[in-house]
């Protein structure tokens, strides 16, 4: 593990350089550049806060005020595209540098870390913005904003363990991406990130309980919707199953590397 | 620094008979194991010693790249093991895995920082890069609209910036055109003056002759043979032309040089002489010397086509001149079985002071590559003195008129 963490230290340069290009190549070759960082999710915002409060007419108990459907919304969409980014770049990720990694030596757990920081870094544009749109909106939550911090903690460590886990997986059985873009859609649904929890009929709410990322998209909508502090213990399965995700990814990463290359 | 330790490497991948069978390996569903071993190297031992300068060749799928690539850390071998001592740059295939969006220079940055420097050391190298590289404007621009040989020329202006312990490169200068090629060789000529460790990968004889001290032959995944550049790509010309029932010797001479004899045998040379003016057999001829090379082939199989080819080359192996009876149409046809055919090549010896060799080769066609009856190399070795011509360098011996106008 300190070796790992060693290696990583000792290619620092490739790795913030990498962050650097992605960006750079991400936003410099087009015209609007940084604009479509916030122009992809204000889209998708705009299009749920139209179908969902506007002509479906959802009904959103506990949740009142002008913007409040889209507060709700962006708490759990920004999030959720994180997580998103960061899984599906991840199990992807060494079949999308095979060509660097067939021909360069260096340790293959750079790239992990580049795709979880070049998302942050995308994140944190686009959250700084929408915490002015809150300040300007008069929605800002206040001190319990800070909750943000160890909620993104258990985010990170979980959906790196199940990139890593998935990326060595899909080098192996192709059919672990496929599925993964399927699962994710549904997973996506089965969240309540643009309905409340309330339109879910009672007898299967407690269905909810099995899926990690309801926790976590709660504790988003508490603070940023509510705000109000999070109930920690919803988290608590999240962060099992995160590190358990991490130790698997770890251990299946370090027994595969070798024959990875060869398959790619 | 720069000792490249190779200790009984070999690397086999792992082949399974269906997806579903690597998922049953994995899950530890059944007892055996589901896949076979496909061995692409085994038994792979040797050492580079500081400074030296190894070539390695061997026909495609030989194994070359992956020794090369076990050697660089990118594969990691099955068995055995690669100790490298010294800082290492390697130009394995084309581009050193540059990400076609970025510019050249954001690629020549990253990999710097792959080799593991840091940004500074690289900006302090880069006027020099692209110095080099010569690439001009293009630094700028994506990588995927360089040609292939822009992309070699970056390529290698990176990995060389710095010289490094260890040079390793594959094949990847092939794609340079002659400029570059002999700005790249100048380059690696310089390192290794310096001392720098070479390790290169080629099919381009005159390359391994005249910058590696050894070579090493790789066939089917094995070490065939290493030693001297000349012995060993003489011994590897014959096995490209290998082919059933056909032999292939080496014999060491008294000169410690080695002469490689391969063929099916249809027919051999019985003797090879180089004749003077007087008609004598001789060892040694002077600059300009009118001779006759005299190759006599005796026949054990009817042929329909024989034809002799021959080659002189100097000292490092590299051929100074050679042509065959297929291109001066000189075909022999319908050659019988208990015949003797006496060639008789006579030419003007211009060739500058050393020692010399023939080799000659008894085929069908213009190519060894069809029929070999016989390849002979250092069929013959002679001297070339300077006896009566003014003083002059070189191998070549084209005596000048020289006209001066002062104005």
């Amino acid at each position: 593990m300190t070796a790992i963490l060693r290696n990583l230290w000792a290619f620092r340069a490739f790795i913030s350089g990498s962050v650097r290009r992605e960006f750079q190549s991400k936003y410099l070759n087009s015209m609007l550049g940084i604009a479509w960082t916030v122009i992809q999710p204000l889209a998708m915002i705009l299009v749920y806060t139209l179908i969902f409060s506007q002509i479906m007419r959802a009904k959103l108990p506990g949740i009142e005020g002008d913007f409040a459907y889209s507060v709700y919304l962006c708490a759990g969409i920004l999030t959720w595209a994180l997580f998103q980014e960061v899984t599906g770049r991840c199990q992807n990720m060494f079949l999308e540098h095979a060509n660097l990694i067939k021909k360069v030596h260096f340790p293959r757990l750079c790239l992990p870390v580049i795709i979880t920081l070049t998302a942050f870094l995308n994140f944190g544009i686009i959250f700084v913005l929408f915490t002015l749109f809150l300040i300007v909106s008069g929605n800002f939550p206040g001190v319990v904003y800070i909750a943000l911090v160890p909620v993104l903690l258990v985010q990170l460590i979980f959906s790196v363990g199940l990139g890593v886990l998935l990326g060595v997986l899909n080098v192996f059985f192709r059919d672990v991406g496929q599925a993964y873009t399927v699962i994710v859609q549904f997973w996506f649904w089965l969240t309540p990130i643009v309905y409340p929890v309330s339109i879910i009929p009672e007898q299967l709410r407690g269905l909810l309980a099995y899926n990690p990322m309801v926790g976590l998209m709660t504790a988003y909508q508490t603070i940023i919707g509510r705000g109000q502090w999070p109930d920690w213990s919803q988290l608590v399965p999240m962060l099992v199953l995160g590190i358990i995700f991490c130790a698997l990814g770890l251990r299946l990463f370090r027994s595969r590397v070798g024959e990875m290359v060869d398959e790619l | 620094m720069g000792r490249i330790s190779i200790k009984n490497l070999g690397k086999a991948y792992k082949v399974y008979p269906s997806r579903v069978a690597r998922m049953k390996e994995w899950m530890g569903l059944g007892t055996a194991e589901q896949h076979r071993k496909h061995w692409v190297l085994k038994d792979i031992s040797f050492e580079v010693a500081p400074g030296e300068s190894v070539g390695i060749v061997g026909i495609n799928g030989a194994g070359k790249s992956t020794l090369l690539k076990l050697i660089t850390g990118t594969i990691q071998p099955t068995e055995g093991s690669v100790s490298l001592q010294g800082n290492v740059a390697a130009l394995l295939e084309l581009g050193m895995g540059f990400h076609p969006d970025f510019t050249g220079r954001q690629n020549a940055y990253m990999s710097g920082q792959l080799m593991g420097f840091s940004v500074s050391e690289i900006r302090g190298w880069m006027p020099a890069i692209e110095q080099f590289a010569e690439i001009g404007d293009y630094i700028d621009q994506p990588v995927r609209v360089y040609s292939s040989g822009m992309q070699m020329r970056l390529a290698f202006s990176v990995a060389t910036a710095r010289r490094p312990d260890i040079l390793i490169v594959d094949e990847a200068l092939s794609v340079g055109d002659a400029y570059f090629q002999h700005k790249s060789f100048d380059r690696i000529r310089q390192f290794r003056e310096q001392g720098t460790t070479l390790l290169i990968v080629s099919h381009d004889k005159q390359a391994i002759q005249t910058v590696c001290d050894r070579a090493l032959l790789l066939n089917a995944g094995r070490l065939e043979k290493q030693g001297s550049p000349e012995a060993v790509m003489d011994y590897y010309n014959a096995l490209i032309a290998d082919k059933a029932n056909s032999r292939l010797e080496q014999i060491s001479r008294e000169d410690g040089r080695v002469e490689t004899v391969s063929g099916t045998g249809e027919a051999t040379t019985t003797s090879i002489e180089l004749i003077n003016e007087q008609g004598k057999a001789v060892e040694a001829i002077n600059v300009g010397e009118k001779v006759i090379l005299r190759v006599t082939a005796t026949i054990h199989q009817n042929i329909e086509r024989l034809v002799l080819g021959y080659g002189i080359k100097d000292r490092l192996g590299q051929v100074m001149f050679g042509t065959n009876t297929h291109i001066t149409a000189q075909v022999q046809e319908n050659v019988r079985a208990g015949e003797k055919v006496t060639f008789e090549c006579e030419f003007q010896a211009s060739l500058g002071q050393g020692s010399y060799s023939v080799q000659t080769a008894l085929v069908s066609s213009d190519t060894h590559m069809v029929d070999n009856y016989e390849w002979r190399d250092l069929a013959l070795v002679f001297q070339v003195i300077n006896i009566n011509r003014q003083h002059f360098a070189g191998s070549a011996w084209l005596p000048p008129q020289i006209g001066i106008h002062r104005t």
